[in-house]
């Protein structure tokens, strides 16, 4: 029965040099993937190829074979000696290798847990393996459960959607105050360095201007440019926290840049249009005690961060309700892949009678040779039909408990009283 | 026949509420489908209620305290269904749906019986009255909820405990705009409310005023939802202010409504009534 088998190597095991030398280029990937299946043991193959993995999965009928294969595939593609790298490669089988990839998948296995992007990429992986028709039967089967799995644990826990990196934090803040981000301004004071994936992330979700201010005029107007934004001079900044909705600070000044009475005042004047300050410069910008003004919002790096790391214990949290559901996948798929073993225990036991009956029918008319052509015809005839009757209430029973749990027992007792492994 | 829906009612709300506090508390998405899902069935058996004891009664069945709690609870129950259209407030049915459950289990400890019409009430004008009455009331109900919850994520988010639970309860803009757009909807109905309650006494009674108990505290909870449209409209009060405001004003709701029934003796109490 053919088996899958998985090599691979990922950020735990092997160093970026390592994974960067091993990794394959998604446009080639078709290429290699017909490389793979042509290798004489493997019938079906698939790479997943990531900048913290590379993992290939195959079908073979000779797990040993294959797994050597891949590893010089590997070798051979890359042009690297396998020595220097085979320590870093794992190699799973069975349960563990569907628990692997279904831990990928529902990504308990990636560095940040929870990261949306590793089901997009086995998902982009697989359709470019189906493509190159390079998968069948059992990995088209793993991998759509794998996605199924990913599905379960994405709606059944908040793995997700709880953000874990500082700039995400603030973009996730700034949803708890507005209802939605699109057409908000938001303002950078000073550097912008800093805050510029805040701020990728917030244009991301719909914020509609980026205005800057800076000190120094051409480094505000550079900021603007890089943004698509527009540059405001620093003495107009507290005419610009009038129309700003969210403001990022982080110039290098030692004193406060916005004070408290400068924005209740503002606040005011915007009539309570809430107002969201994020602060990551240290030494702070903002007064912290604007955040006691109504509809005033202030984040400074520290509570971002703090945010952030509650956020990653949640999620780990979440992974351990994750792991429960892919533990009971995991039992569902095996036992599906079990039940395919059925089929050849049957087959082999019709075979086992088959040869017991030729081998007697032979030797019982080798030693009747007076007998008519009727009669050895009716001989032959007799034997099948026994044959056929003995093997009819083993069949059918093993056929029938394929639905319930102890077949696994009922085909290791037919393989031993048959002696069918022997064979 | 309508008391048995109305036992059905009670049990499917409490059912609702259970599984929205869950929905609350774990974000379980299936908790919030059995919420939304047990509380709509509820409104359907509810209306069948209502009917139900319409036809039983012959009149509108809006005159003695279990009836009025009861009508009260499905116009909060059905506004709440038709906000649920227009916002993604889910998680508000966790604040709802205990109200409209404390509400009806009032009403299930009051008398249920169907009594005759008083001949003051014998009128087309009991009907209209009542039901822009109730219809403001149950708008402000949801903008004291939209009002509780947003001073529960005012507070989670300015102390920067914005865990789960925060991410659970909608922005702080969505619950502002709930609360402002009760206001608008909620206060010209409850002026209509007192208005043809007045032009009812007028008829029934002989002077649009008289300065009973209740009408004086319908006015003073009119006052108070007029200051607060003043400030929002005239000052841009919003968010907390306003929130604490619509609670208030919710208050005042409630004591106009069931204070006064209880506590004071004036005009619109038909003592055997609330008995």
């Amino acid at each position: 029965m053919r088996e899958v088998i998985l090599v691979g190597l990922n950020y735990r095991t092997a160093p970026v040099d390592i994974r960067e030398r091993i990794s394959f280029q998604e446009e080639d990937l078709d290429r290699y993937l017909k490389a793979l299946k042509g290798l004489p043991s493997l019938t079906e193959g698939f790479i997943l190829s990531t900048c913290n993995r590379v993992e290939i999965c195959a079908a073979t009928g000779d797990p040993e074979k294959g797994v050597d294969e891949i590893k010089g595939f590997l070798a051979f593609q890359h042009h690297l000696p396998l020595s220097e790298f085979e320590d870093t490669l794992y190699v799973l089988h069975g349960e563990e290798l569907v628990r692997h990839i279904f831990r990928v998948a529902a990504s308990l296995d990636s560095m940040v847990v929870g990261e949306p992007q590793i089901l997009g990429q086995i998902k982009g992986a697989y359709r470019t393996a189906h493509a190159s028709r390079t998968t069948g039967t059992l990995l088209n089967k793993l991998l759509h459960k794998a996605f199924s799995v990913a599905k379960r644990v994405r709606t059944e826990t908040s793995i997700g959607n709880r953000a874990v990196s500082v700039s995400f934090v603030a973009v996730e803040l700034a949803k708890r105050i507005f209802a939605n981000l699109e057409g908000r301004e938001v303002l950078i004071v000073g550097a912008g360095e800093m805050c510029e994936l805040a701020v990728q992330h917030l244009v991301r979700e719909g914020v509609k201007r980026v205005l800057v201010t800076n000190r120094t005029w051409e480094r505000a107007m550079e900021l603007a440019e890089r943004f698509h934004g527009e540059a405001i001079p620093f003495s107009e900044l507290p005419n610009t926290l009038l129309r700003a909705d969210i403001v990022i600070s982080s110039t290098g000044s030692p004193d406060f840049v916005v004070k408290r009475e400068e924005v209740s005042d503002i606040i005011r004047k915007r009539k309570n249009s809430p107002l969201f300050f994020i602060d990551i410069a240290v030494p702070r910008d903002i007064d912290p005690q604007v955040n006691t003004i109504d509809n005033v919002y202030l984040y400074d790096i520290d509570d971002l961060q703090e945010v952030a790391e509650a956020n990653i214990k949640d999620r780990l949290q979440e992974a351990r309700t994750a792991e429960a559901i892919v533990a009971i996948e995991v039992e569902k798929f095996c036992r599906w892949y079990e039940s395919l073993e059925l089929v050849p225990t049957i087959i082999s036991l019709q075979e086992k009678m088959e040869k017991i009956r030729e081998k007697e029918l032979r030797k019982t008319l080798s030693a009747l040779p007076q007998l008519s052509a009727k009669e050895r015809k009716a001989m032959e005839a007799l034997s099948e039909a026994i044959a056929n009757k003995i093997l009819h209430d083993p069949i059918t029973l093993l056929k029938k408990t394929s639905l319930n749990s102890d077949r696994e027992a009922y085909v290791d007792v037919v393989k031993k009283l048959f002696r069918l492994d022997e064979e | 026949m309508n008391v048995l829906f109305f036992q059905v009612t009670l049990i499917v709300y409490l059912g609702g509420t259970i599984a929205y506090l869950i929905y609350l508390l774990s974000s379980h998405e299936r908790a919030a489908w059995a919420g939304r899902f047990l509380l709509g069935l509820g409104f359907i058996s509810h209306c069948l209620t209502f009917v139900l004891r319409y036809i039983e009664a012959g009149h509108t069945p809006v005159v003695n305290l279990h009836e009025s709690l009861s009508f009260f609870a499905w116009m909060v129950v059905g506004f709440f269904l038709l906000l649920r259209y227009r916002y993604k407030i889910e998680i508000l049915g966790a604040f709802v749906s205990p109200l409209a459950l404390l509400l009806i289990i009032g009403a299930a400890a009051l008398p249920k019986e169907i009594l005759p019409l008083p001949p003051a009430l014998r009128s087309w004008w009991l009907p209209i009255h009542v039901t822009f009455a109730f219809l403001g009331d149950a708008i402000f109900a949801l903008a004291f909820c939209a009002g509780v919850t947003y001073l529960i994520q005012e507070r989670l988010v300015k102390s920067k405990y914005v865990g789960a639970l925060s991410g659970r309860l909608p922005s702080l803009e969505v619950l502002d705009e709930i609360n402002y757009r009760a206001l608008t909807i909620g206060f010209p109905l409850l002026t209509i409310g007192i208005v043809t309650g007045a032009v009812w006494a007028e008829y029934a009674w002989g002077s649009y005023w008289s300065w009973d108990p209740k009408e004086t505290w319908s006015l003073i909870t009119w006052l108070l939802y007029a200051a607060l449209l003043h400030q929002r409209l005239i000052k841009g009060w919003r968010g907390k202010k306003a929130a604490i405001m619509a609670i208030v004003g919710f208050g005042a709701v409630l004591f106009t409504f069931l204070g006064v029934n209880l506590l004071m003796e004036g005009l619109h109490t038909y003592a055997e009534w609330f008995r």
